[in-house]
C-alpha cells in the first residue's frame, strides 16, 4: 500500500514548499505502514527526482508526454487517479496550491474517497482518521472525520518542516489511457509574474494598506523587501485603487498567505483583511491610530507615521543584516 | 445557452463565530446570512454576459433548507431568472456536488459556475466535484470569463501568473476575485421581481457521507501585541531577531 503524493514542478524544479509536503506525506506513511510513492508531470531530470528520495520516496512516477505537457484539471485527474489505483494508494496528497485545489475534488470523486482541504498538520488521530482544519476564513477550526478507505488531502503552504529520511529511491516512467475529450479545456497562454517572489511563496511579505496614500510611496516598502528578502502584498483597496497588481491582493477575497513573518503598514486590519493573513506565524504591525483593529491581531506593534518610522526601519534593518 | 449558479447560504463576512451542542453545530443564532461574495461576482459576471446576448437564463440553486429560501430570493432579485433548492441539511460538499449534478443531468445546464471556496467551511471542492460527475472539464479560480457561441476563453490564477484557457460547453468554472468588477446589488425593483419569479424545490437524492466535521474551536487566545516605541525602531529589530526568530 501506498501513500501518493503529487508533487508539482516548475519548469522542471521543484521547490521548497514541494520537500515539505513530500515530508509531510512520509510521517502519514510511516504512521500508517505505507510507502511513500511521488508523481509528477512533465521533463524532470533524473537528477532532480532523485532529490525526492532524501524526503522518504521509495519510487516517483514521471509522466513525459507532451499531451500532458499543459495542465489541464480533467485529464490530469485521470492520470493521478489511475496512478493510486495501480500503487493501492489508500491516500493521495496535494498542495493545497492551485492545482491541488483544481484536482483532489476530482480525484477524490474517482476514487470514491474522503476529501480533506486544507490540512494545517499530522491528522490528530488515525483511528478514527481525524484532520483539523481553518474553518469560517481562520475565525475558528474544525476536527474533519474522513471515514472513507481511500483518503485525499490538501496541505496547507508553510504549515510543515522538512524532514530528511534518504531512501533509494526509483524512478518510473508512468502513463494511463486517457480519453481525448478529457483534453477540451486548453491552456492557451501562460502569463508569469517574472523576477518577483510570488505572495504565496514568500516566507517573509511586506504588506502595505489605504494608509499609504498614493502607489507611488511604495519604494520605502520595496526597499524593506529586498532587505529581508520578502515578497510584497497589499490590502484590498490598493489593488481596487489600482495601486498595486491585482495579484498582489491578500485577504478573504484575494489570497491567503501564511508566511513566518507578516508586516502590515498603514493596513487597518479589518476581519476580511485578517481572514487572509491570520495564519502568518508572526505579525507586525505599523499604524499612525493606536485604535487600529490590526493591533490586536499582530504579535509586535509600532504606533507611527509610517513615513517616519519605514525609512528608520529600513536603516535599522540594513544595518542588522550588515552585522 | 442555460447557465447554473451555485449559491452559496453563508455568515456574513463580518459575524462572530460561536458553536453549540458540545462544540459540534454552528450556532445560528444571531447570525445574518448573505450569498457568497465570490457568488456574487460570478452571477454579476453572468448578468453582463446575459446582457450582451450571449447566455439565455441563468438559475440560481442551492443545496440546503428551508431557511436557504431567503438567499436564493436574493439571488433572483440581483438578476437570476429562477431558483431551484435541493431539499436538504447538506452534509458535506461531496453530498452537495452530487445534488447539483443530478440537476443538472436532469436539465441540461451548460456551464455551471460556483463560487472558487465557501467561506464558512472553505473547502472548494463542490464546483470540482460537480464536473466529475458529468464528465466535464473543470476550470479552477477563475479570474475572467468570455463567451463566444459554444466556446468559452477564462483565464485562471496560478502560482506565480495567471493561465488563459480556451474550451466549449458544457463546462464548470469556479469564480474569484476579477470574475467581474464589482458584485451587483439588488434594486427595488429586482427585489419586487424576485418575488413571483419561480422558485422550485425538489427532492436530494442518497448518498453517503463521506466526512463528518466533529468539533470546533476557537483559536487559542493570543498575548496581548508587545508596543515598540517609534524612536526605538532598533528595539523591533532585535524582538524579531532573538525573541521571534524570524529574521
Ligand atoms: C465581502 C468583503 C470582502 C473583503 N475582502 C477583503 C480582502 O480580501 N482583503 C482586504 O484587505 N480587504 C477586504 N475587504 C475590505 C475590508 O473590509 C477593508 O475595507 C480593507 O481591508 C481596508 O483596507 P486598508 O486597511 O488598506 O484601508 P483603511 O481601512 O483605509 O486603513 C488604512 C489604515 O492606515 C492607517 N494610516 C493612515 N495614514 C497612515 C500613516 N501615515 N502611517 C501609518 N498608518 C497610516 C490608518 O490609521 C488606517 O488604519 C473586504 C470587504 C468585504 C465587505
Amino acid at each position: 500500500m501506498a501513500v501518493l503524493v503529487y508533487t508539482e514542478n516548475w519548469d522542471g524544479k521543484f521547490k521548497k514548499a514541494t520537500y515539505e509536503l513530500l515530508s509531510y506525506a512520509n510521517e502519514i506513511a510511516k504512521n500508517t505502514g505505507n510507502e511513500t510513492v511521488a508523481i509528477t508531470v512533465g521533463n524532470v531530470s533524473d537528477e532532480e527526482l532523485k532529490k525526492l528520495g532524501q524526503y522518504g520516496a521509495v519510487k516517483v512516477l514521471v509522466n513525459k508526454e507532451e499531451k500532458f505537457a499543459k495542465f489541464t484539471a480533467q485529464a490530469y485527474s485521470t492520470l493521478l487517479a489511475d496512478a493510486a489505483k495501480a500503487q493501492s494508494a489508500n491516500f493521495v496528497i496535494f498542495a493545497n496550491s492551485y492545482s491541488g485545489r483544481a484536482l483532489a475534488p476530482r480525484v477524490s470523486v474517482k476514487l470514491d474517497a474522503s476529501l480533506a482541504p486544507g490540512a494545517i498538520q499530522l491528522p490528530t488521530s488515525y483511528e478514527p482518521f481525524v484532520i483539523k482544519k481553518k474553518a469560517y476564513s481562520g475565525k475558528a477550526f474544525v476536527d474533519y472525520e474522513l471515514t472513507g478507505d481511500v483518503k485525499v488531502l490538501t496541505l496547507n503552504q508553510n504549515s510543515f518542516k522538512i524532514v530528511e529520511d534518504t531512501k533509494k529511491i526509483v524512478i518510473e516512467e508512468y502513463t494511463t489511457d486517457v480519453a481525448d475529450n478529457e483534453f477540451v479545456a486548453k491552456v492557451v497562454d501562460v502569463q508569469k509574474e517574472t523576477g518577483k517572489l510570488s505572495v504565496t511563496d514568500a516566507e517573509i511579505l511586506v504588506s502595505g494598506g489605504r494608509g499609504l496614500k498614493g502607489p507611488e510611496n511604495w519604494g520605502m516598502l520595496e526597499e524593506m523587501a529586498e532587505i529581508l528578502g520578502a515578497g510584497i502584498c497589499c490590502s484590498r483597496p490598493v489593488s481596487d485603487l489600482d495601486w498595486r497588481p491585482h495579484s498582489e491582493h491578500v485577504g478573504q477575497t484575494g489570497k491567503v498567505v501564511a508566511p513566518n513573518l507578516y508586516i502590515a503598514i498603514g493596513v487597518s486590519g479589518a476581519i476580511q483583511h485578517l481572514a487572509g493573513v491570520n495564519s502568518s506565524k508572526v505579525m507586525v504591525v505599523i499604524n499612525n491610530d493606536p485604535e487600529a483593529p490590526f493591533f490586536e491581531a499582530a504579535d509586535y506593534g509600532i504606533v507611527g507615521d509610517a513615513f517616519e518610522v519605514v525609512p528608520k526601519l529600513n536603516e535599522a534593518l540594513k544595518n542588522f543584516k550588515a552585522s | 445557452m442555460k447557465v447554473l449558479i451555485c449559491i452559496g447560504h453563508v455568515p456574513d463576512t463580518t459575524s462572530k463565530i460561536r458553536f453549540t451542542d458540545n462544540d459540534t453545530k454552528f450556532d445560528k443564532s444571531d447570525i445574518q446570512y448573505i450569498v457568497g461574495p465570490y457568488e456574487e461576482l460570478g452571477l454579476t459576471r453572468l448578468l453582463e454576459l446575459k446582457e450582451a446576448k450571449k447566455i439565455k437564463t441563468i438559475t440560481a440553486i442551492n443545496v440546503g433548507l428551508k431557511e436557504t429560501e431567503a438567499t436564493l430570493r436574493k439571488a433572483l432579485a440581483i438578476g437570476a431568472d429562477n431558483a431551484v433548492r435541493v431539499d436538504a441539511n447538506p452534509t458535506d460538499a461531496l453530498f452537495v456536488a452530487k445534488q447539483i449534478a443530478e440537476v443538472c443531468k436532469k436539465d441540461n445546464y451548460d456551464i455551471v459556475i460556483t463560487g472558487k471556496e465557501s467561506i464558512d467551511y472553505n473547502g472548494g471542492q463542490v464546483g470540482e466535484m460537480i464536473a466529475e460527475y458529468l464528465g466535464v472539464p473543470s476550470i479552477s479560480s477563475t479570474a475572467k470569463l468570455d463567451l463566444d457561441g459554444d466556446k468559452a476563453t477564462l483565464v485562471r490564477e496560478i502560482d506565480g501568473g495567471k493561465e488563459v484557457i480556451e474550451t466549449s460547453i458544457p463546462f464548470v468554472a469556479t469564480a474569484q476575485k476579477g470574475f467581474a468588477a464589482e458584485p451587483r446589488i439588488p434594486s427595488m425593483r429586482g427585489i419586487m421581481q424576485a418575488r413571483r419569479k419561480k422558485l422550485a424545490v425538489v427532492a436530494a437524492v442518497s448518498q453517503d457521507e463521506k466526512t463528518k466535521t466533529t468539533k470546533h474551536f476557537l483559536p487559542e487566545a493570543k498575548a496581548a501585541c508587545k508596543m515598540v516605541d517609534a524612536d526605538n525602531v532598533g528595539e523591533l529589530v532585535r524582538l524579531l531577531n532573538e525573541e521571534a526568530k524570524v529574521i
